[in-house]
């Protein structure tokens, strides 16, 4: 098969996504990303695999987004060195520099070179990824437990200091750490360092079957466990051929919605208490857990875990509890138009919002911001919209979009997608089809490739699975939304004031978790 | 101005009955002495340290401390630093790059040092279990007080936790919901 514009055989990749396909060269590689970069595409996720186990040697995968879909291209590189495309995509850089921490990769010509997800808890020298790491049960390197030392880039000139915050930080939020070079207040620079909750969930992946990797897929990001789910149970389908029963994609889409409209909920109140003003957190937390626990009620779990498997869905519903889902809803759109009111017209509230942490739309689009933080600078884009699958395609989401760019377009991007949440869920209540939850997931066969690709409510979940033998895993790789916008952060705090940050970082909510694997 | 008032008065008090301490949580029973409680003065102060947890539980945590369960309500409250600290909170399985943070902030806490371990990870390792990047329960980093399990353990069962830790010192006084 063929795209207009690119010079390569595809193959379609069988499943929910429209995806192809193509094996390419060192130059087919640059020449891709560059003609998907002209075409107004990005770049979705960047990964290496290991496939020395199959009498191959290591590549290296991108996922791109182009008109016609996905575009997922496979470089096999045998002397472990391929082109860096960091200067097309800038959002390259940190996978580029992860895929080598993991499989001793190099994108040859890379201006950062730095470790990323690598501290100390294994030596330069050994690729944890690789199919011949030794390393599943216990510590490889004797240095563990030491901190590493890391090349920040310094920043010079009279009056700059630096102020170093975390892994561990004051509130009760996820590890990582912020180097800040300040002048007085004013931050003339941020560097992130992140990396700390590394576990090794792609290497967990590869000691499951496909049904155990679902359980797994669902604790990558706890608050996206719905969006990563079904990614993977999209992943996992798209590997087998199987289809999942109507009923299930359309309870898979009141749960994502029901996801998004949590994490919303819960980010507006810390925004507003991140801004002084107390009495939203308490509002909107409590709007928060009257939801948790009906999930509780209706599906088992406060965060809906465990509810999207391969081949369906775990729990149905009943008419009542579609009753209650419906009152539910009318409850909570009129309290969040309520409180929308109250933090408009809060001059205080308003002030710390307006014009703090901005990202504006040229710097977002080069840089690559996604999700919803993409779509309150001006990236209007939501994969709900713009490549509908099943059920998404018959509710017509209307995608929220600003332009400023923020923290109040990102507070005002969450309450529009709330209200369309509602909306949506209301359309998913009326329209839900009977007949089956669930069907078997047949064996995959050795070598099935699939990917999943799903709008959680952060950004986009892409997932991507390759099947080994007897139902196994063979190599997984999950991609956060996060991977994209952290690099964003650091430039929206630049020229803000250092106790703007909590907010600023607090309004993109980004993951830590899914980042660091 | 007027429609926050009126919406502070409307949503009232939201705080329920606080559950009462759970013995069998506790890991190592003999360790909270009489006089190790003294010293708390019927207020208890908590540091958190997520040790490579999947956010589940920090969602958890931070539902403490809203009107449903208000935790400050029952003198116990989050500190920024563990050296104000009586007892730590740990969630996740202990990554191998969060090892040092880890024991690092238990160091700088004060005496008697309680800690609480949250969530399934934290209990045993959890679905990561012990690898090159993960340490697995936080007990094979620091010593454990009481362990939570869950995934992710309620609001309540982390409640139950802490006042475990904290045992009999001050008698839980149930509110009408």
């Amino acid at each position: 098969m063929k795209i207009e514009g690119y010079n390569l055989d595809f193959f379609g990749i069988p499943g929910a996504v429209p995806a192809l396909h193509a094996t390419v060269d060192a130059a087919q590689w640059r020449e891709t990303c560059r003609r998907a970069a002209f075409d107004g595409g990005r770049l979705v996720a960047l990964w290496g695999c290991d496939d020395s186990d199959i009498g191959k040697g290591p590549a290296v995968h991108a996922a791109l987004l182009v008109r016609p879909g996905l575009m997922v291209i496979t470089l096999p590189v045998a002397d472990g060195r391929y082109p860096d495309v960091s200067d097309i995509f800038p959002a390259a850089g940190r996978m580029q520099r992860a895929a080598c921490d993991l499989f001793g990769l190099v994108a040859e010509g890379a201006t950062d070179a730095r470790p990323w997800l690598r501290h100390a808890a294994w030596p330069e020298d050994a690729f944890p990824l690789r199919k011949d790491f030794s390393g599943h049960q216990s510590p490889v390197s004797g240095r563990s437990g030491e901190a590493d030392d890391y090349p920040f880039v310094q920043v010079g000139g009279d009056g700059v200091h630096e102020i170093a915050v975390g892994p561990v930080h004051a509130g009760t939020i996820e590890p990582g750490h912020f180097r800040f070079s300040v002048v007085g207040e004013r931050v003339l620079r941020l560097e992130e360092r992140l990396g700390y909750k590394h576990k090794g969930i792609e290497k967990r992946f590869e000691q499951m079957d496909l049904l155990q990797g679902a359980r797994l897929a669902g604790r990558i990001s706890g608050d996206s466990t719905v969006a990563y789910a079904w990614a993977y149970a999209m992943a996992a389908e798209s590997a087998t051929g199987a289809t999942p029963p109507p009923r299930a994609l359309w309870l898979r889409a009141l749960l994502l919605e029901r996801e998004r409209i949590a994490n919303h909920l819960g980010d507006l109140g810390f925004l507003g208490n991140d801004a002084g003003l107390a009495f939203g957190l308490a509002q909107f937390s409590c709007l928060k857990e009257d939801m948790l626990r009906l999930n509780h009620a209706l599906f088992g779990h406060r965060y809906l875990m465990d509810v999207v498997m391969p081949g369906g869905a775990a729990c149905d519903i009943s008419a009542d509890d579609i009753g209650r889902m419906r009152s539910e809803c009318d409850a909570l759109e009129q309290s969040v138009a309520l409180l929308k009111g109250i933090y408009d017209e809060h001059p205080g509230l308003q002030d710390r919002f307006i014009a703090c942490g901005r990202v504006a739309p040229e710097l977002a689009a080069k840089l690559g911001l996604i999700g919803l933080a993409g779509r309150a600078s001006g990236q209007a884009w939501d994969l709900r919209a713009e490549y509908p699958c099943a059920p998404y395609g018959e509710l017509e989401v209307r995608m929220a979009t600003h332009r400023n760019g923020d923290v109040a377009a990102r507070v005002t991007v969450r309450f529009e997608e709330v209200f369309e949440s509602l909306r949506l869920t209301r359309l998913i209540l009326d329209r839900m089809p009977l007949g089956e939850l669930s069907l078997p997931v047949p064996p995959a066969a050795a070598g099935a490739f699939g990917i999943g690709w799903v709008e959680g409510w952060r950004g986009e979940v892409f997932v991507a699975l390759e099947a080994g033998p007897g139902g196994r895993i063979r190599r997984l790789h999950p991609h956060d939304p996060s991977w994209q916008n952290w690099p964003l952060v650091e430039h929206a705090v630049l020229g803000n004031i250092v106790p703007d940050f909590p907010l600023i970082n607090k309004s993109f909510n980004l993951s830590y978790s899914g980042q660091d694997l | 101005m007027f429609q926050l008032l009126k919406q502070i008065v409307k949503t009232g008090i939201k705080t329920e009955a606080y559950p009462q301490a759970d013995e069998a949580l506790r890991a190592v029973a003999q360790r909270l002495q009489s006089e190790v409680l003294k010293n708390f003065s019927g207020a208890l102060t908590i540091r958190h340290v997520d040790a490579g947890s999947c956010n589940g539980c920090e969602l958890e945590i931070n539902a403490l401390n809203h009107p449903y369960y208000n935790l400050e309500g029952l003198g116990i409250k989050f500190v920024a630093s563990p050296r104000h600290a009586d007892l730590l909170l740990v969630t996740g399985p202990v990554s191998r790059h969060m090892e040092t943070a880890l024991k690092r902030t238990y160091e700088a806490m004060p005496e008697p040092k309680l800690v609480v371990a949250i969530g399934d990870c934290g209990c045993t390792g959890g679905i990561f279990g012990e690898s090159y990047a993960s340490c697995g329960k936080v007990s094979n980093v620091i010593p454990v007080d009481v362990a939570v399990p869950g995934c992710p353990p309620p609001p309540f069962a982390i409640m139950q936790g802490i006042l475990t830790a904290l045992n009999a010192r001050r008698t839980p006084v149930p509110r009408e919901p």
